[in-house]
C-alpha cells in the first residue's frame, strides 16, 4: 500500500526537482570540503614550507591561517546546508506529500 | 596538599580515547596512587547528584522502546547536537589535544581540523537519510531491504566490537586518571564508573543518557572556556604577544607554528585523515543520535550545533596549549625535580590541569578533574546504550525472535545487556589494568570506519547492492581493519615486542576502506539470485522514503 504511495511520489516532477536539487548541493558541498581538507593535507605532506610564511610582521603563518579558515568555512557550509535543507527542501517536500498522499484520500 | 597530589603524577592520558587513536600514543602508564583529592571528589559528587536525579526523573518516562533507545525522538535539535558534540569529546579530547599542542604546536592544530571534518561531511550525506530511514540502530538502515537476520547480525557484531574497544580505553583511562586526580583506589574507580553507567542506562535510558552527556558538554565547554580566558589574559588577550613569547620559549622556535615531523609521511597523514574522517561517520552511539530527534530538519539542526562546539571547544584547546607552553612551561613547580624544560610532572597530559592549576588555583583545578572524571563517565554510558540497542532491537528482537517480541520484553532484555556490558566492561578494565591499550581507540576508529560505514552508504546510495555484497563489505572491512591494526607498530612492537612492524601506519582506514568497497561491488554485481533481484527492486521505495521522510517514524506532519 505504502508503495503506491511511494511509486506515486516519484512520479511527481516535484521529487525530481527535490532530489536534483539537493543531491547537487549535497555533493557539491562535499567536493568543496573534500578538495579544501585533503588539499591541506597534500600541502603538509609535500610542500610543507608553504604553510610556515609568515604574514607580514605578524606571528600569524598561513598553515595557521588556513586552518582557521577551514574551522569557519566548513561550519559556515555546514550552515548553509541547513538553511537551505530546513527551509526550501522541507517546504518542497510537504508539497510533494502534500500532492501525492493527500490527492487520493 | 594539592602540591603533593601534583608531585608524582605519571600517567600517559593521551590513549585515554580518540586522540591515543590518532597518536599511537605511549601506554597508559601505571599511575601511583596519590592522597585524596577532597575538592575534586565534592565536586564530581555534585555532579553525580544531579545526574542520579535526573535518572530518577527519566526512569518515570522510559516506558516504551522508544523512549528508551531514542527518549521518544522528544530531545531538541539544539539539545541533541550538544550531546553529539558530548559523544564525541572524551577527556582525550582535553588532555591528550591539549598536551599535543604543547609539544607540537601547529602539528596538532592538522589533527584537529582531521577530527573536525567529518561533521560537514555527516551531514549533507548522512544525516536526512539515517533519520528518515532508522529507528533505534543503524542497522534499521542497512536491513530496510536486505536479509534482516544476516546484516543485523552483522550490524550489531560491528558496533560491539567498536563500542567494546572503545569501552576497555576509556575504562582504564578513567582507573588511572581517577588514581591520579582523587587518589582512589583503581579497583574503586572503575567499578565506580561501571556501576553508575549501569544505572543511568538500566534506569533512564536514552532520556537519562542524553542530560548525563548535555550536562557534561556543557561543563567541559565552561571549563576549556575559562580556563583559556584567564591564561590568554595574561597576554593581554593578543594573540601576537603569545605567539611572540611561545616561539621564543618552545624547542620548535619558528617551526611551532608550521607542520612539523607529525605528518611527514603522505600516506600516514592520508590514511590517519580518513580514519577520523569516515570513523566518525560509522560510530554506532554517534549514528544512534539521529534518532533521538523528532524529524530530519532536527536532525541537521544537531549537526550544525555539534560541529559548533566541537569546532570552537579546538580552537580553544589550540590557545590552551599555547598559553600552557609559556605559564607552564616556565614554572618550575610543573617540573619534575623544579627543573625548567624537563620531565612535566605527571607526564606531558597533565599540562591541561597544571595550566588550571597555574590560573586559576587548586578550584579550577578540581573542576577540571571532576570534569575529566564526568566526561568519561558520560562517554561510557552513550557507548553501553548503544551496545544494549545492538543486542536487544538488533540481535535479539530482530535476529533471534524475528520480530516477535513485546515492547516490555525488548525493553528488558536492554536493560539485562547494558547490565551485562557494565559487568564486562568492569571486569576487563580491571584485567587490562597494567596492558597498553592505546592501539584498542585506533581499532575502534578502524572499524568504524572501514566495518561500518561502507555498509551504511553503500545501503543509502547504491541501488545494486544485495545482501552478498554487503556481508562482504562488512565482514571484509572489519577483519581487514583488525589484522592491519595487528599487524601496526601499536600492536605488532608494542605489545608483540617485535622490532619492526609489518604494516607502517598508524590507521588501516586507507587500506581496510578500499577493501570494503570493492568487496561490496564485486560480490553485489555477481550475485544473480531472485533475492538480489527483490532487493534492487526495493531500492526505489527506500530512496523516496530517504529523501522525503514519508514513512519515517514521527516525521509525516500530516
Amino acid at each position: 500500500m505504502s508503495s503506491e504511495i511511494y511509486a506515486r511520489i516519484q512520479k511527481n516532477p516535484k521529487f525530481k526537482e527535490l532530489v536534483s536539487k539537493r543531491e547537487r548541493l549535497a555533493w557539491t558541498l562535499t567536493g568543496i570540503v573534500l578538495v579544501l581538507f585533503f588539499g591541506l593535507f597534500m600541502t603538509v605532506a609535500f610542500n610543507p614550507s608553504v604553510l610556515a610564511i609568515r604574514l607580514g610582521d605578524s606571528y600569524v603563518t598561513t598553515g595557521l591561517l588556513i586552518g582557521l579558515a577551514q574551522f569557519v568555512l566548513f561550519w559556515l557550509l555546514t550552515a548553509v546546508y541547513v538553511r537551505r535543507a530546513n527551509s526550501e527542501f522541507d517546504a518542497l517536500t510537504e508539497q510533494l506529500l502534500h500532492e501525492s498522499v493527500k490527492a487520493k484520500k | 596538599m594539592m602540591k603533593k597530589i601534583l608531585a608524582n603524577l605519571s600517567a600517559g592520558l593521551v590513549s585515554l580515547g580518540m586522540a591515543g587513536a590518532a597518536l599511537a600514543a605511549p601506554a597508559v602508564e601505571i599511575t601511583q596512587k596519590q592522597p585524596l583529592n577532597v575538592p575534586a571528589i565534592i565536586m564530581f559528587a555534585i555532579f553525580v547528584g544531579m545526574t542520579l536525579a535526573i535518572t530518577y526523573w527519566a526512569a518515570s518516562r522510559t516506558k516504551t522502546a522508544s523512549d528508551f533507545y531514542t527518549a521518544g525522538g522528544g530531545i531538541t535539535g539544539f539539545q541533541n547536537g550538544l550531546a553529539m558534540a558530548g559523544d564525541y569529546m572524551s577527556a582525550a579530547t582535553l588532555l591528550g589535544l591539549t598536551a599535543m599542542v604543547y609539544t607540537n604546536g601547529y602539528d596538532a592544530y592538522l589533527f584537529m581540523i582531521a577530527f573536525f571534518v567529518g561533521w560537514p561531511i555527516i551531514l549533507f550525506l548522512m544525516a536526512e537519510r539515517l533519520r528518515n530511514l532508522g529507528k533505534f540502530t543503524f542497522a534499521d538502515i542497512t536491513s530496510y531491504r536486505l536479509d534482516q537476520g544476516k546484516v543485523r547480525t552483522m550490524a550489531a557484531i560491528g558496533s560491539l566490537t567498536v563500542v567494546c574497544f572503545y569501552l576497555i580505553v576509556q575504562m582504564v583511562g578513567a582507573g588511572q586518571l581517577i588514581k591520579l586526580l582523587f587518589g582512589l583506589d583503581y579497583h574503586i574507580a572503575v567499578i565506580v564508573v561501571g556501576a553508575l553507567m549501569v544505572v543511568y542506562v538500566t534506569f533512564g535510558g536514552m532520556v537519562a543518557t542524553t542530560w548525563v552527556q548535555i550536562i557534561k558538554a556543557c561543563l567541559l565547554l565552561f571549563g576549556g572556556t575559562v580556563i583559556t580566558v584567564l591564561a590568554f589574559s595574561q597576554f593581554g588577550f593578543s594573540f601576537n604577544t603569545l605567539a611572540a613569547k611561545t616561539i621564543e620559549l618552545h624547542k620548535l622556535k619558528d617551526m611551532l607554528f608550521a607542520p612539523g615531523k607529525l605528518l611527514q609521511d603522505p600516506i600516514n597523514a592520508i590514511s590517519l585523515a580518513m580514519g577520523l574522517m569516515f570513523g566518525l561517520a560509522g560510530l554506532p552511539h554517534i549514528l544512534m543520535r539521529f534518532f533521538t530527534v523528532n524529524n530530519a530538519k532536527e536532525a541537521r539542526k544537531s549537526v550544525l550545533y555539534a560541529a559548533g562546539f566541537v569546532g570552537f571547544f579546538f580552537n580553544v584547546i589550540l590557545l590552551m596549549g599555547l598559553c600552557a607552553i609559556v605559564i607552564v612551561g616556565t614554572n618550575p613547580e610543573f617540573f619534575e625535580g623544579g627543573t625548567l624544560g624537563g620531565k612535566i610532572i605527571g607526564g606531558g597530559n597533565m599540562v591541561a590541569m597544571h595550566l588550571a592549576k597555574a590560573v586559576g588555583g587548586n578550584l579550577l583545578l578540581g573542576f577540571l578533574a571532576a570534569v575529566a572524571f564526568a566526561t568519561i563517565l558520560a562517554v561510557v554510558s552513550g557507548l553501553a546504550l548503544a551496545g544494549a540497542s545492538a543486542i536487544s532491537h538488533d540481535l535479539y528482537a530482530r535476529v533471534i525472535k524475528k520480530g516477535n517480541v513485546s515492547e516490555a520484553q525488548e525493553i528488558k532484555v536492554s536493560k539485562m545487556a547494558s547490565f551485562g556490558i557494565g559487568l564486562i566492561a568492569v571486569v576487563l578494565g580491571i584485567a587490562f589494568e597494567k596492558q597498553n591499550v592505546a592501539f584498542m581507540a585506533a581499532l575502534a576508529f578502524g572499524i568504524a570506519a572501514a566495518g561500518n560505514f561502507p555498509v551504511l552508504f553503500l545501503s543509502m546510495y547504491w541501488k545494486d547492492l544485495t545482501t552478498r555484497g554487503a556481508l562482504a563489505a562488512g565482514y571484509g572491512g572489519l577483519i581487514a581493519a583488525v589484522v592491519l591494526v595487528v599487524l601496526s607498530k601499536s600492536v605488532w612492537v608494542t605489545v608483540f615486542g617485535y622490532a619492526t612492524p609489518i604494516f607502517p601506519y598508524d590507521q588501516p582506514a586507507l587500506f581496510a576502506m578500499p577493501l570494503a568497497f570493492l568487496l561490496g561491488y564485486v560480490f553485489s554485481i555477481t550475485d544473480k539470485s531472485e533475492r538480489a533481484g527483490k532487493e534492487r527492486a526495493a531500492f526505489a521505495d527506500q530512496w523516496v522514503r530517504a529523501q522525503t521522510g514519508f514513512g519515517a517514524d514521527g516525521a509525516v506532519s500530516h
